[in-house]
């Protein structure tokens, strides 16, 4: 019995090849979910996997790691990720967005506007915006095939007859480049309009589901709305608690059993950067 | 005051090592070791093997010590150990006629050529604890057969074949697909099907093989053969060109007859269903078998209506890896969306109560 010697960044050459060759044909294609191999990998599905895989077989030496998991560098499974490739990469990280030349992030994107040279990595757990109208793979694929998104429209218009607006408050549907509807991952609809026509490169991973899809520089995305029910997102009446930001998404802290509550950054670099005056 | 949660580093450090203190238990107990599991945890690390995927007892044992005997995250261990190994080629196709066999059984005929052969198995032991274990008594040897086994026992199933009582074996040409290597698709082939189903959850392909049993998509299953024993296993290194012993392993085949099928062209035939598994795995080699014939019920023309012949249902989640993965990454923070949809759900709470409308299911 030996114990293994792993690899920069832990895959194998083969292997990031293989995940190489799915994220080209991903951003030729830009929001098509491309199937590929995924790996076991020594963190759960669900946890990351997807993303950890494409940040592995994009990352080089000289890249800076920042990962984030709800805005924040220092949630717990941001903190196992960032010291994943810390130690199979022996990579620089840093918490500051500007900073970074690879960003990992689950369920948001940053506040700081991001550049051409920095690549963001989602971590996806279900690629299929049509996964809850459709179970059936068979049949979603024919649908993106086809593009008959008639459903999704539908679905829509049912919470609007139901509640008086859209109800989707995260993974919000929108269409890339006019072609495909994608599933920008669990991010708040907040973010949907960062992705927009956003200078860095957007690579989207989801291990369990073997899908990679992408948004390549300066793409179109458009959220899903109608004519007389135009997207908006969320809003809140006071400003972040720290730092003042009346832009950035808060989160809501329970701070005593009375019900008080606080609302903060979710993004701590940028609260931080606020409070700092950088 | 804030209160989120600051320090995931330290807080991580602290939680690893008080796992492994919990893991090693009170330490005035002696530490297993990996041949002790190896040994007498048999059909655990059998189980490691079969649904990680990797042959490997002395790994799978270590695993299980390291999971703290939670099998299916030892499973996931394997897994994840085995993903980052070479990959040199592919063993030939095991011959299992001629197994050295340890237990064979036929529940179809009376005796069978070759004899029926009760091995090493719980079948008939009554369920009473065992007390001379806890006191640690040694058990007394086993007896040895008079003669030795033959190594070349015809199968049962080909004394079905010979009559065309049952359809033939798969006669699919070239080389068999690797879901490891490549992302399975829909509809997925035979082979896929069975791989899928060697590496799947033995708890969830149970509990699909008894729906079927009970009206989900039955397909009135007889055991015609269940053997376990050891077989050899061949490669052929490219620089030799011909095939080599490179080892010997245990595995547990399971070939079920099923209810027949016919059309004009055809007489009626029974039809197969199979399982293979690492290691002495009667449960999972026969819920094997069942599931893999309920799955060739789109071949075979029967309609689809029970989960267990629905293959996108079972094969996208007999994956106890995945499963537990996603099931439990629900413990992982999720308040950026919870947050979402409380601005939501407050608002839309507002605008009703505004309208001086109540919003009773949502109190």
């Amino acid at each position: 019995m030996n114990a293994p010697a792993y690899n920069f960044a832990y895959l194998n050459e083969q292997t990031k090849r293989m995940i190489r060759r799915a994220i080209l044909k991903a951003i030729a294609v830009p929001g098509y979910q491309v199937p590929f191999a995924s790996r076991e990998m020594p963190m759960p599905y669900g946890w990351g996997t997807g993303g950890v895989q494409v940040t592995a077989s994009v990352l080089t030496p000289d890249d800076r790691l920042k990962v984030i998991d709800q805005g924040a560098d220092d949630t717990t499974n941001a903190v196992s990720i960032r010291k994943f490739f810390v130690k199979t990469a022996g990579v620089a990280t840093t918490e500051r967005t500007e900073e970074a030349t690879i960003i990992q992030t689950r369920h948001r994107i940053p506040e700081t506007p991001l550049t051409a040279d920095q690549i963001l990595v989602f971590q996806v757990p279900i690629p299929e915006p049509l996964r809850f109208l459709e179970p059936r793979e068979t049949e979603t694929r024919k649908m993106h095939a086809l593009e008959e998104y008639g459903v999704m429209h539908v679905k829509l218009y049912e919470d609007i007859a139901q509640f008086g607006e859209i109800a989707t408050t995260y993974a919000y549907p929108a269409k890339v480049a006019d072609r495909y509807v994608f599933d920008p991952s669990p991010i708040p609809k907040f973010d949907n309009p960062k992705l927009d026509d956003c200078p860095a490169l957007q690579l989207f991973g989801a291990g369990r589901e073997k899908r990679i899809y992408a948004i390549p520089p300066h793409t179109k995305v458009k959220s899903l709305d109608f004519e007389d029910h135009p997207f908006e997102v969320q809003r809140w009446n006071e400003p972040c608690a720290l730092c003042g930001s009346r832009t950035s998404f808060l989160d809501e802290i329970v701070i005593d059993d009375k019900g008080a509550r606080m609302f903060v950054c979710s993004d701590t670099d940028f609260c931080a950067k606020q409070r700092d005056g950088r | 005051m804030y209160v989120a949660v600051k320090g995931g580093e330290q807080a991580i450090d602290a939680a690893h090592r008080l796992l492994a203190e919990e893991r090693r238990g009170d330490r005035s107990v002696p530490s297993l070791t990996l041949a002790q599991i190896a040994e007498q945890l048999t059909l655990a690390v059998d189980r490691v093997m079969n649904e990680g995927s990797l042959h490997d007892r002395e790994l799978a044992a270590l695993a299980i010590q390291q999971a703290r005997g939670d099998l299916i995250e030892a499973i996931f261990l394997i897994r994840a150990a085995r993903t980052t190994l070479p990959r040199f080629g592919y063993s030939e196709p095991l011959e299992t006629r001629r197994m050295r066999v340890k237990r064979r059984v036929s529940a179809a005929f009376k005796d069978i050529p070759g004899g029926q052969i009760l091995g090493p198995t719980f079948d008939y032991t009554h369920r009473l604890l065992d007390f001379s274990l806890a006191a640690g008594l040694e058990p007394p040897e086993a007896a040895v057969a008079p003669t030795g086994l033959s190594t070349d026992m015809p199968r049962v199933l080909e004394l079905l074949d010979s009559e065309g009582l049952i359809e033939k074996p798969s006669q699919e040409q070239g080389e068999p697909g690797d879901l490891t290597q490549d992302p399975l698709s829909f509809p997925a082939d035979r082979d896929l099907r069975l791989q899928n189903l060697a590496r799947g959850d033995e708890g969830f392909l149970l509990s699909l093989a008894y729906s079927t049993q009970r009206g989900y998509g039955r397909t009135h299953p007889f055991a015609g053969e269940i053997r376990v024993g050891m077989v050899e296993v061949s490669f052929t290194p490219e620089e030799l060109g011909f095939a080599i012993v490179i080892g010997e392993i245990t595995v547990t085949e399971c070939e079920m007859i099923n209810q027949f099928k016919g059309s004009a062209m055809v007489k009626p035939q029974f039809t197969r269903g199979y399982g293979l598994c690492f290691g002495q795995s009667e449960r999972k080699a026969m819920s094997m078998a069942l599931v893999d014939r309920s799955l060739r019920s789109g071949e075979l023309g029967e309609e689809r209506i029970a989960p267990a012949q629905d293959e996108e249902f079972v094969l996208s989640h007999s994956d106890n890896v995945q499963a537990t993965g996603f099931v439990e990454h629900l413990k992982l923070p999720h308040y950026v969306d919870f947050q979402s949809e409380l601005v939501m759900l407050r608002r839309m709470r507002a605008e009703a109560s505004g309208d001086g409308q109540t919003l009773k299911a949502a109190e």
